[in-house]
């Protein structure tokens, strides 16, 4: 079997309208070895799980500048759940309250990182998290 | 954790969720997708499929959604793979080809994917085959595959397809270029895309007259087909519906010949490509030919020595031809 990649969807939702951040943090988990699903601006959270359960992710990642992320993590965690895709792990990052932040993360919603989170730091997280899962995955079988 | 039958049934019934684990156990060479391909096969084979290929840049992906938005306007559906080449230095990739057609992600007559060309030669033609099947017995009456037309690996992605379509335009390399670098052999036909762009007119003269002295070079021979050479704007989908047209055309062109011959032809590369890529996993790995042509080098043997040396074993271990 070929080694598997972990497989990244970045998004970047609402109407505001520059995506340097997400670029950014595509271009870095693209150097952490995954493959990262680059969707652009302005997508509905309809519009990401259809693009997630397409692609096969095994992540979702938003940027969110917009500060609707209290209902937005929902409804995207919602959609993917529609879907059969209620196994993605979901992530985010932005400008976001830190109080927040720990609610979404205690609803089960998104592990969430604030302004100024190093790149690099999102990516282990990821890379921990989802090597963790397989590993677990390989012992139930 | 699912199953080959679980997965063929989903795509039976439509379930875009299993079409997409399917194109992963393609990509990740996962024991189960050759019993699933087994149950859906009979489906394979309704889809034309269409490979789309060029330099970086030239317009694919623009060109490929104006494509599908024409397709779906004939009632269509279409099923989009679209590659991007792995990095080789951290084995990533960053796949951006969606962002052009992600107007299409809420349409349920299309269905896009996004591959990564990953390490090995032979794997991505073989995983984008097997991605295309999947999508075939889907039911999609159209399978477009973009790839940047850049290695022989791409081409051999493309040249799986029925009809491929070569995207060129002004300033990314001039028809000379393409022409050195084998880029119009592999067409069926020509787009020069970018036609609002300065040196357009140029690039399809060029073009033209290139095609014609080619077609001129086989007269005599059996039927051929003529590549035509379109000119496209596809930011604004201008020159769209006459692509569309002349791929008709080529398929009408095909089906008048020997269809199932030409696509079994193709078939043939796919086994090579399985076959390959086992030998390759297996050989170098469990069978432990590596170390032995470590062991081998070590005694100072040439590589070519070393090389006999194994040929030898591997032949005459039950591999000779009958
Ligand atoms: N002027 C003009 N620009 C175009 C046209 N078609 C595409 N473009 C632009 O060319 C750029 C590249 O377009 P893509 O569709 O991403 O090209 P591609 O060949 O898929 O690129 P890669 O997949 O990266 O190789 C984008 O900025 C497009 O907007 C066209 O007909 N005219
Ligand atoms: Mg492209």
């Amino acid at each position: 079997m070929v080694e598997r990649k972990i497989r990244v969807l970045v998004g970047k939702p609402g109407l505001d309208g520059h995506d340097r951040g997400a670029k950014t943090v595509a271009t870095v988990l693209r150097d952490h070895g995954m493959e990262v699903i680059y969707t652009g601006l302005h997508q509905t959270p309809d519009q990401i799980a259809e693009a997630a359960a397409q692609e096969d992710v095994d992540v979702v990642g938003l940027s969110i500048l917009s500060g609707a992320h209290m209902s937005l993590f929902p409804r995207v965690r919602e959609e993917l759940e529609k879907r059969g895709m209620g196994h993605v792990l979901l992530t985010g990052g932005g400008i976001i309250p830190t109080d927040d932040m720990a609610e979404l993360e205690a609803q089960g919603f998104a592990k969430l990182f604030g302004p100024g989170t190093p790149t690099d730091d999102i990516a282990a997280w990821i890379k921990s998290t989802m090597e963790a899962r397989w590993e677990n995955e390989e012992v139930q079988t | 954790m699912q199953d080959a039958a679980e997965i063929a049934e989903g795509i039976r019934e439509g379930r875009r969720n299993a079409l997409a684990r399917m194109i992963s156990w393609a990509e990740n060479a996962d024991p189960r997708f050759p019993a699933a391909l087994a149950s859906i096969y009979p489906r394979v084979g309704g889809s034309w499929r269409i490979g789309v290929t060029g330099p970086p840049g030239a317009g694919k992906s623009t060109l490929t959604n104006a494509l599908a938005v024409e397709l779906r306007r004939r009632e269509k559906t279409v099923g989009i793979l679209a590659i991007d080449p792995t990095s080789p230095f951290s084995g990533g990739a960053l796949l951006g080809d969606r962002i052009r057609m992600e107007d299409r992600t809420s349409d349920p007559g299309v269905f896009i994917r996004s591959m990564a060309s990953r390490g090995s030669h032979g794997g991505l033609a073989r995983a984008a085959v097997d991605a295309c099947d999947a999508m075939d017995a889907f039911g999609f009456d159209a399978v477009v595959v973009e790839t940047v037309g850049v290695g022989q690996a791409e081409y051999d992605v493309v040249g799986a397809a029925d009809t491929v379509v070569v995207v060129l335009c002004p300033g990314a390399g001039d028809g000379i270029q393409a022409m050195k670098a084998g880029i119009l052999e592999v067409a069926d036909v020509l787009v020069v895309n970018k036609a609002d762009v300065d040196g357009a007119d140029r690039l399809m003269l060029d073009l033209s007259e290139a095609v014609h002295t080619r077609s001129i070079r086989r007269e005599g021979r059996e039927a051929e087909w003529e590549v035509p050479v379109i000119a496209a704007t596809a930011t604004k989908g201008e020159g769209v519906e006459k692509l569309l047209e002349h791929v008709e055309a080529h398929r009408r062109f095909l089906e008048g010949g020997d269809l199932s011959e030409m696509r079994r032809r193709k078939r043939v590369q796919q086994v090579r490509r399985v076959v390959d890529e086992r030998l390759d996993e297996e050989l170098w790995g469990p069978r432990g030919y590596a170390e032995r042509a470590d062991s081998g080098l070590r005694k100072s043997a040439t590589p070519y020595d070393v090389a006999e040396e194994i040929l030898a074993a591997i032949l005459g271990n039950g591999m000779e031809t009958q």
